[in-house]
């Protein structure tokens, strides 16, 4: 028996096929980051899919992340829905940030309720974005987030501790965010690309900076 | 002018059906206790040889098993007024006639399209509510009664047409008064044109001044004397369950009925509900109350139903369930929410305020909230849960996260910015001094907190720019 078979003939007998990778869409939601666009492969957030952002602490930047696609989808009057927010969100602050508070629905749920609160806002359909701050959430239960996001076609973003680094995700997109020595983010997984190997840095200081030179400048014409 | 005629013919019967889902033998009986007559069959009873006008011990002698339901005259005007209510969307102009509603149709072709397009957009609505019916039109009221009770789908748009229709109507179905009818087929007279063309004199002096009257009536030659129905300003919905119902899940059912009934009548009203009160009649005139209160006034059948369900699905049951009653006192206008044409959603998408509602009716009433600014200064109190947000922009940064309330801050910080004092509150007792910074955690965290004027200690944590 001869143990060499030409591979064409293989092919031709279609018993042997070749995968290709999926071609990566390039996708219509930037993420207001430039520098985070384009380390991504979908330029932008992958569309009704799962992002987990992962942070060391509360207020190191989380939300500055995603502002600006909040603001974005709010202002053309998309519904956006916060379930289960760590703290109150300061209306003046988000509305600072240019988010269209008639579109920002606010869930209170307990923490047992905050997976099918999430689930259901994404499922709908009728949600642009749905935000998440499940304490709890093991791999099942963010499988099944990334699968209503698929079928609502709505951006998830859920936000967790960084101790879950180590732990495999379902999610399309990992970011984590660091602050030492700056404030930077990783790419800890994006679907259809490689992740890069380097930090991006995440200058969010800026935006926030620029609004206080534009107070100072008002004060002193005033 | 163009009437319509929706006859009912089956309006008892289809008002029991429709709460049933189980296919038996039924019939209706009326009459004294002793001598009790079937009024009417369903199609099971029909089939075992039943009919109507036999007695009820004649009928347990053919079937050993059927379900016999007293026939309720105040049941069968509810639902008459019910579908007055539905049909009161299509014309200002709705009348009862006994078994059957007539409505005024040309005034509202502008506006649903020509009566082709009206009649059958009339009968999906009623055909959905399961009412079996008979649809004609006619220029006169009383004259689409009468085709109605000939047959259905006759249509007469114009006084001719009406005339040639009528011309063939035996005289037992023109709904004319019935001393006359007795007498005048032994004088050879059987079809109404034969009627409308002897002279008038002639029959006033036999038959008396009533039957021209009411043929003047039928061909428009006198007002049609109809007293209009008005909507009433409230509902009242009562079903009796056909048994005691021990578990929630089988109430679904009913109030699916009673929900999608709510929807129609609101629609037809052009109204919306905000809140509703599901009651529940337990033995011995015990009753649970189960209100369902909506953010905004709805009126899609889906969200009403969803949002009773979600109510109805947390009560513990003390005791089984014997009849079921909708209340809505207050009915506000409705304001359908705005679309995009180019509607990026999916096409299976749930409306987002029957998601909204859904939440709700699991988490709680005041779970899912918007968040407006106020004037106020304070940080406190510079935000309340609100729909509308109109206030001024801040020109100073505020926070993304706000604690609800200070907490004290021992670690490490820098100043990023600062101070901006506020120094208000005066007028209601809440004085506050404060410096305000911008801070910087040795995390990296970026933070909003306070400490009193010019002292840069004692930080209080406030806030979080995440």
């Amino acid at each position: 028996m001869s143990a060499v078979v030409a591979l064409s003939n293989l092919l031709d007998a279609r018993q042997v096929w070749r995968g290709r990778a999926v071609p990566i869409v390039e996708g219509e939601q930037p993420t207001g980051w430039p520098m985070l666009d384009a380390a991504l492969p979908a330029r932008g957030w992958p569309e009704a899919a799962l992002t987990e952002i992962l942070m060391p602490a509360d207020g190191v930047g989380e939300l500055r992340l995603v502002l600006p696609t909040l603001a974005r989808l709010t202002q053309g009057q998309r519904p956006v829905v916060l379930i289960a927010p760590p703290y109150l969100p300061c209306a003046m602050g988000w509305r600072q940030q240019g988010v269209n508070l008639h579109r920002l629905s606010i869930v209170d749920a307990e923490e047992k309720q905050v997976l099918w609160a999430a689930e259901q806002c994404l499922r709908s359909g009728s949600c642009a974005a749905v935000l998440a701050w499940p304490h709890q959430a093991d791999d099942r239960s963010l499988r099944r987030l990334q699968v209503a996001a698929d079928t609502g076609r709505a951006l998830a973003f859920v936000f967790r501790d960084r101790k879950h680094l180590t732990n495999a995700s379902p999610a399309s997109l990992r970011l984590e965010l660091t602050t030492t020595p700056s404030t930077a983010i990783w790419v800890r997984k994006c679907r259809g690309g490689n992740a890069p190997s380097q930090a991006i840095p995440f200058d969010s200081v800026q935006r926030l900076s620029s609004l206080c030179r534009i107070h100072e400048r008002k004060k002193q014409s005033a | 002018m163009l009437w319509a005629c929706l006859l009912l013919p089956q309006l008892a019967l289809d008002g029991v059906l429709r709460h049933r889902t189980d296919d038996t033998p039924l019939v209706l009986v009326d009459g004294p206790i002793n001598a009790r007559t079937i009024v009417a069959v369903n199609a099971r009873a029909r089939a075992a040889g039943l009919y109507i006008g036999q007695r009820l011990t004649a009928a347990q002698a053919l079937l050993a098993r059927f379900d016999a339901i007293p026939y309720d005259a105040d049941e069968v005007e509810r639902w008459q007024q019910f579908l007055a209510g539905v049909a009161y969307r299509y014309s200002s102009q709705v009348a009862l006639l006994p078994h059957a509603i007539v409505l005024e149709v040309s005034k509202s072709q502008s506006l649903f399209g020509s009566w082709a397009v009206m009649e059958r957009r009339l009968r999906s609505d009623i055909t959905a509510l399961g009412f079996r019916h008979r649809v004609t039109a006619a220029p006169t009221p009383h004259g689409a009664y009468v085709l109605a009770g000939v047959s259905d789908g006759q249509t007469a748009l114009s006084h001719e047409g009406m005339q040639r229709l009528l011309d063939d109507v035996p005289l037992s179905k023109s709904r004319l008064p019935t001393q006359a009818m007795d007498t005048l087929p032994s004088m050879g007279v059987r079809r109404l044109g034969q009627l409308l063309r002897m002279p008038r004199d002639g029959l006033q002096r036999r038959f008396g001044v009533a039957l021209l009257q009411a043929m003047d009536r039928l061909m428009g030659d006198a007002p049609a004397g109809l007293d209009l129905y008005i909507p009433p300003d409230g509902i009242d919905w009562y079903v009796e369950l056909s048994h005691e119902v021990e578990n929630i899940a089988a109430l679904v059912f009913p109030l699916r009925r009673m929900t999608g009934d709510l929807a129609a009548y609101l629609s037809g009203r052009d109204g919306g509900v905000q809140r509703f009160l599901l009651r529940l009649e337990h033995r011995d005139r015990i009753v649970t109350d189960v209100p369902v209160g909506m953010l905004s006034p709805e009126r899609s059948a889906d969200v009403l139903f969803d949002a009773a369900r979600g109510r109805l699905e947390q009560v513990q049951l003390p005791a089984p369930v014997l009849a079921l009653r909708l209340i809505a006192e207050d009915l506000p206008s409705f304001v359908p929410a705005g679309r995009d044409l180019f509607d990026e959603r999916p096409a299976n998408a749930l409306p987002f305020e029957q998601l909204r509602e859904r939440l709700r009716a699991r988490l709680g009433d005041s779970a899912v909230h918007q968040w407006g600014t106020t004037i106020d200064p304070r940080p406190e109190h510079s935000q309340h849960v609100a729909t509308e947000d109109e206030g001024p922009l801040e020109p100073r940064p505020r926070p993304t996260w706000l604690l609800e309330r200070p907490i004290p801050w021992r670690g490490a910080l820098h100043i990023v910015s600062g101070p901006e004092r506020l120094e208000t509150g005066w007028w209601d007792g809440g004085d506050t001094r404060r410096d305000y910074y911008i801070i910087e955690t040795d995390m990296g965290q970026r933070a909003w907190a306070f400490c009193a004027p010019g002292e840069q200690s004692g930080w209080m944590l406030h806030g979080w720019f995440a």
